[in-house]
């Protein structure tokens, strides 16, 4: 490792490494059916050395398939050892503890060789059509409701595809031609991925891939291991309590920094829902891993390295570590808050650093209709199944306003209002910013979005609900307000419930109100001007500009410095007594 | 005309380039600061000092062909016009909602783009079409007419118009021009569907309002520049180059100047177009480097890929999702922030970085010894013996060695615990893997391969980086053209007029009405020609149609290049299965059984059928000149410390070959020749550059 050619070859190995697994990220988006896959990325892409250490993972729409993903390998690996694998074979799962949290998901895995010998192996994931089962459904109540369960096996052996396996796939799965089709993508761009990686080793010599694998995981576990070395030492504590689907669940972590490394548990949480929003712990360990890097050390590249940083530990049967048999498709809606929960342990070690709460789990639409579902017409009912995504306010900064209708901590694309009119009967009547829901602060959360949607023949249809933040809403930060709580409901007036299966009768419409993010610091530190152009632009009604900022406007909208002055002196005096009564 | 001089007219950020073209004589050029308060300015100084110059009168031009960067500065610098925004009800946030999407991952600050119209000037009127352009709820009109005052009062200068779906059906934002015609001026309301009649509401808005921001004051420019070009006496037809290398006239330019932001790289492209006609060349690779950005561009069959969409003013500058999506008609060409000016450093973990940060040319790299202190490609360059110190821009700027040597040594060297050669191999090294990265995947993404390709290398740095990258892309032959740095000007005189136009409509190939289809490209020729005619006849118009598909139920449409029409009675639906299923196949090595086929949006081009030259015959070889002298290099493929003969361009014999280790200088950039490549002029005076054994 002295010499200079060989220390910047070894560092063009690594870019090169991680282009080629972007490449293979590429391939697999543009050619992939499910929109989850190509709107939102949902789906990942990486290479590993044959022990089964991750080396270069693609930057994709999920931080959800990051330790997941990481973690099958090595699974796929015990289940079959190199010693067995031959060139042409090609592996796959969907199980959601030794894959990526959900049947959804299928991870498909390539062991390469070059002259013979086995040098590396690419696993990619996607989040297909569907999956049988109840579909896109929180409604599950054990794994077996949930689809087609496919154990760790070969999808082809030395060239010859597992036909068996993919006619149990078209039988069991409402869409075949698509997962087929994705099943495909996932072979071809693990295909491409090994033709780069052959095409760099000969380039530059290499039979195999110890020297820079080895480098690639010291140097990145070093980086790691400092980055948290220079943060306080201790122990911090927080919890939330957010909706969850039969009752409220309570979500509770102990962050400890110790040294080169950062442990979670999480004691104290919920146990199980006897619905599907239960998280298994790999996609647990993936959010952790996620939020604590991106506060802390977003420039360094995920590998084994890195995510060996961290340490998550959770009672089992908890909601947070969901065993076989639970229902686990909608563990997303657990997943993504988990960065706010670890923001209010990290908030308390490094202060003016985090974001306050936000919307955080994703308000994507499911919406469909059909046979059963919503009507009673067999074939003649119109069947047909849509997901758009969509995000309500992100949590404020401590120096910037929160994003609106922006995901966090996912990192999803929507679908446009006009492809879905397209390719559906619906018509989005609505779809603009929700004034007056971004959490009040010296910076304001992010607005959520008001999306009202109908069905241009009139007819009914419905929407698999698994909404949060309906009934406590994103929390501010640093003496921020929190943001407004999300709503559904019909155009009618009736209220719509956040989670489950929901039929929006014939001739009515949809009104989705989504929630905003909290706000970071006291709403009557924020600079009057902001608050003039957050009313002048729309986003904030006079009352919460006069009420809430204590900013005064004179005739010309701007504003009145001595009458603000006088109103926010106050409105401090009142708010100290409200909270001091004695 | 074609027996008339030609003029060509480049504005870039920092200077005004001409051109003058006359039949039989050699070519004239002219460098000017550009004058930014009144761009036009520059050019007719330029104009007056070229034609002194050439002993030509104004009124003997027989055409003037000019590009500017002044639309894409006005977005990146935000100093458009008042522009306001109608949409449908329910609707105006589209424009700020965008994507929903963060570009940064992992990045908790970041921070999206403002939109070019801010939420107060973002307007709804009640009217609603479907998909398929019926009326769902009419058009308000008396809402309409409230707003007409409100305008005025706002001191609104420009107006963009996006319903939805009005890509499929125009009633209703025509119907509101009319009525708000008398508040502003017609010509400064844009309509979606004049402008970007394409389906996804976001990229259409966006495009629509980017042109009504640059609209008034590109009206005014090019309306002074007019004048003044006919004041001097010039009574030449003028003709605008846009986006996608074609030319345009200036009345379409007018109505739609978003159509000509990117012109200056798209008359590189072109440059590149003409070298690879008289070279012979089938597929080449344009590789265009200058002092912060390289931009390289596939070229098979003397065509320039093209693509439709396109991003501006990008925030972060390289980012892909933080600037403004337009969707026009583009050359295909990736861009990545590596050029002579590019910054090195050593991130946290002990990584060599190279760019996007450059330190430009004011300080500029720390061998300019104006300031600048960080380590750039220029100072590896010049420490690795690439660059003359004494030679560089003709001599005019001296380099100080020892400021570059300081510079990598502190930012590079010592970090990494390398010799500062060593160091100046890796910048350069990872400046090259970058650059080959970004053609590898671009060429990866149009389903074709660098690999086999003759590289085209102009702009200033391309052609001391050309050879290196050329081994990384298993690349044998390398052009640099005669005057190599000089840039996109020349490229201009070899554009022919176009224009393209779009319409989005769905349609599955497996119920393809082949007459609906035939209707639909008849009025996209009606409209291209009707752009056209004024300045081309319509009978040297060559067609060019392609239709955006994908399997029903993907996201992504693949272009795909159709027969010429029309379509009724030739089982239409299976002809374009056909070419779809080619050109999937291409891309993805694989079809998809059993599923249906759709089309999404349909393109038609038309444009003059230009001569371009022919290939020139080979030279008869000539024996090699003596080196004027010698210099040591290090060759970064394998760090060894060579001997290079050093020529000068002006002096190298035609047909004279030389070989490798060796290094060719010329006023604007220095050609290197590594060890295993050769090198001589061909009969049009380009530097041929062929590797001795193939890889």
């Amino acid at each position: 490792m002295s010499g200079a050619p060989s220390e910047i070859a070894l560092q063009i190995i690594w870019n090169r490494l991680i282009a080629v697994v972007e490449e293979q990220a590429q391939t697999l988006v543009r050619t992939a059916f499910s929109t989850s896959a190509r709107e939102a990325g949902d789906i990942s892409a990486g290479v590993f050395d044959p022990e089964g250490r991750m080396l270069a993972q693609a930057v994709t729409g999920t931080p959800g398939h990051v330790n997941s993903m990481a973690r099958s390998v090595g699974h796929f690996l015990q289940a079959f050892p190199p010693a067995s694998l031959r060139e042409g074979d090609i592996l796959i799962t969907n199980d959601p503890w030794k894959g990526t949290g959900h049947l959804f998901d299928l991870t498909v895995v390539t062991p390469v060789f070059l002259a013979g010998r086995l040098v590396a192996l690419f696993a990619s994931t996607t989040h297909v059509v569907d999956i049988g089962g109840l579909g896109a459904s929180a409604e599950g109540r054990q794994i077996y409701h949930e689809g087609l369960y496919i154990p760790l096996m070969h999808l082809a052996r030395q060239g010859e595809l597992n036909e068996d396996l993919l006619a149990l796939v078209r039988a069991n799965v409402r869409e075949p031609v698509q997962v087929l089709g994705d099943i495909h993508a996932l072979i071809a761009c693990n295909r491409k991925g090994a033709e780069r990686l052959v095409a760099m080793m000969r380039e530059f010599g290499l039979t195999d891939l110890s020297q820079p694998a080895e480098a690639i995981i010291a140097r990145s576990r070093r980086a790691m291991g400092e980055a948290i070395a220079r943060l306080p030492q201790g122990s911090w504590s927080a919890s939330m309590t957010i909706d969850g689907f039969e009752a409220p669940v309570t979500l509770a972590a102990r962050l400890t920094i110790a040294g080169d490394r950062v442990l979670v548990d999480y004691a104290g949480t919920s146990g199980l829902s006897r619905y599907a929003i239960n998280c298994p712990l790999c996609y647990t360990e993936a959010y952790t891993c996620f939020a604590i890097k991106a506060a802390i050390a977003p420039w360094i590249p995920n590998n084994t390295g890195t995510l060996d940083a961290v340490v998550v530990t959770a009672p089992e049967n908890s909601i947070v570590n969901a065993p076989h048999p639970a229902a686990v498709f909608a563990r997303s809606v657990i997943g993504h808050m988990l960065p706010d929960l670890i923001y209010g342990c990290l908030d308390q070690a490094l202060p003016e650093t985090v974001p306050a709460e936000g919307t955080s789990s994703l308000w994507n639409l499911t919406l469909l209709a059909g046979h059963g579902l919503t009507g009673s017409g067999g074939s003649a009912t119109r069947a047909f199944t849509v997901t758009t995504f969509h995000s309500g306010g992100a949590g404020a900064r401590p120096r910037q306003d929160g994003l609106s209708a922006t995901p966090f901590p996912s990192g999803v694309r929507n679908v446009p209002v006009e492809i879905t009119e397209a390719i559906t009967p619906l018509v989005i009547w609505r779809k603009e910013l929700r004034c007056g829901s971004g959490g009040p602060g010296r910076q304001r959360g992010g607005l959520g979005q008001r999306m009202v949607v109908g069905r241009r023949d009139g007819e009914a249809f419905a929407l698999q609900a698994r909404f949060e933040r309906v009934r406590f809403p994103a929390r501010g930060r640093a003496g921020g307000w929190p943001g407004a709580a999300g709503r559904l409901s019909l155009a009618s007036g009736a209220p719509v419930a956040a989670k489950g299966l929901q039929v929006i009768p014939a001739g009515d419409r949809l009104v989705v109100e989504m929630p905003g993010g909290g706000g970071y610091g006291d709403p009557l530190d924020r600079d009057p001007a902001l608050v003039a152009r957050d009313l002048r632009y729309g986003l904030i009604e006079e009352a919460e500009a006069r009420e809430v900022y204590g900013v005064i406007l004179g005739p010309d909208g701007e504003p009145d410095g001595p009458a603000t002055d006088r109103q926010r002196a106050a409105l401090r005096t009142a708010r100290a007594s409200a909270a001091d009564p004695g | 005309m074609s027996s008339l001089p030609r003029l060509a007219v480049d504005i870039g950020g920092t200077f005004t380039d001409l051109v003058l073209d006359i039949p039989g004589r050699e070519a004239l050029s002219a460098k000017l600061l550009t004058t930014h308060a009144a761009p036009e300015r520059a050019v007719l100084d330029g104009v007056a000092a070229i034609l002194g110059q050439a002993g030509l009168a104004p009124a003997e031009i027989g055409l003037v062909i000019h590009g500017t960067t002044l639309a894409t500065n006005a977005l990146i610098e935000r100093k458009g016009a008042r522009t306001a925004l109608l949409t449908t009800d329910g609707f105006r946030d589209s424009l700020e909602i965008a994507y929903e999407h963060r570009f940064e991952q992992y990045d908790l600050y970041m921070e999206r783009p403002e939109p070019l119209v801010p939420r107060p000037w973002r307007f709804e009127v009640p009217e609603r079409l479907a998909a398929d352009g019926s009326v769902l709820l009419p058009l308000d009109e008396a809402a309409l007419a409230a707003l007409g005052p409100r305008l005025v009062e706002e001191g609104v200068e420009a107006l963009a118009i996006c319903f939805l779906h009005a890509y499929a059906n125009p009633v209703h934002e025509r119907r509101a021009r009319e009525l708000l015609a008398g508040w502003l001026r017609p010509e400064a309301i844009c309509l979606s569907s004049e402008v970007c009649p394409e389906i996804r509401e976001y990229d259409r808005a966006s495009t629509t309002v980017a042109n009504a921001y640059v609209l008034p004051l590109m009206e005014r420019y090019l309306g002074a520049l007019e004048a003044g070009l006919a004041a001097l006496g010039c009574r030449a037809p003028l003709l605008m180059m846009m986006s996608s290398g074609g030319m345009t006239t200036l009345a379409t330019a007018r109505r739609f100047p978003i159509r000509l932001v990117e012109s200056g790289p798209a008359g590189g492209a072109m440059l590149a177009r003409l070298i690879a006609a008289q070279s012979g060349i089938e597929h080449a690779l344009a590789f265009d480097m200058g002092g912060t950005t390289a931009k390289l561009t596939l070229i098979d069959d003397l065509a320039p890929q093209q693509a439709r969409s396109f991003e501006v003013a990008r925030a972060a500058r390289f980012l892909k999702g933080s600037g403004i999506p337009l969707r026009i008609p583009v050359i295909d060409m990736v861009e990545i922030g590596a050029g002579g000016g590019s910054i090195a450093r050593v991130d946290a973990l002990g990584r060599l970085a190279v760019g996007p940060e450059s330190a430009g040319a004011d300080p500029g790299p720390a061998c300019y010894g104006r300031g600048g202190r960080a380590a750039t490609v220029t100072d590896a360059d010049l420490l690795i013996g690439r660059i003359d110190p004494e030679g560089f821009a003709g001599g005019r700027i001296s380099l100080d060695p020892a400021a570059a040597r300081r510079a990598v040594e502190t930012d590079v060297a010592l970090p990494l615990r390398l010799g500062p050669e060593a160091a100046a191999c890796g910048i350069t090294e990872m400046v090259s893997e970058a650059m080959a990265a970004a053609a590898r995947v671009h060429a990866a993404e149009c389903g074709k391969e660098t690999a086999g390709r003759t590289m085209i290398a102009f702009g200033g740095a391309a052609p001391l980086h050309a050879a290196r990258l050329a081994q990384r892309l298993g690349i044998s032959r390398i052009v640099v053209p005669r005057g190599a740095g000089v840039g996109s000007a020349h490229g201009f005189l070899a554009a022919p007029l176009s224009y393209e136009v779009v319409r989005s409509r769905l349609m599955s190939l497996a119920e393809l009405d082949a007459r609906a289809l035939d209707a639909l490209f008849a009025e996209m020729r009606a409209e291209a020609e009707a752009i056209l005619a004024p300045a081309a006849p319509v009978a040297s118009l060559e067609e060019r149609r392609q239709a955006f598909m994908r399997y029903r139920g993907q996201g992504h449409e693949v272009a795909v290049p159709l027969p010429p029409g029309p379509y009724a009675g030739r089982d239409a639906g299976r002809l374009l299965r056909a070419g779809f299923e080619a050109t999937y196949r291409a891309l993805y090595g694989r079809l998809i059984p059993g599923l249906e086929v759709e089309a999404l949006t349909w393109t038609l081009s038309l444009a003059e059928a230009k001569p371009l030259p022919a290939r020139l015959p080979p030279l008869p070889p000539a024996p090699a000149p003596a080196a004027a002298r010698q210099r040591r290099i290090i060759d970064p493929a394998t760090g060894a410390v060579v001997e290079a003969d050093v020529f000068d361009r002006a002096q190298l014999p035609p047909g004279a070959r030389i070989r490798g280790p060796a290094l060719v200088q010329e006023e604007a950039t220095t050609t290197v020749i590594p060890p295993g490549f050769s090198a001589a002029h061909d009969a049009a005076g380009h530097l041929v550059l062929e590797a001795e054994a193939a890889a």
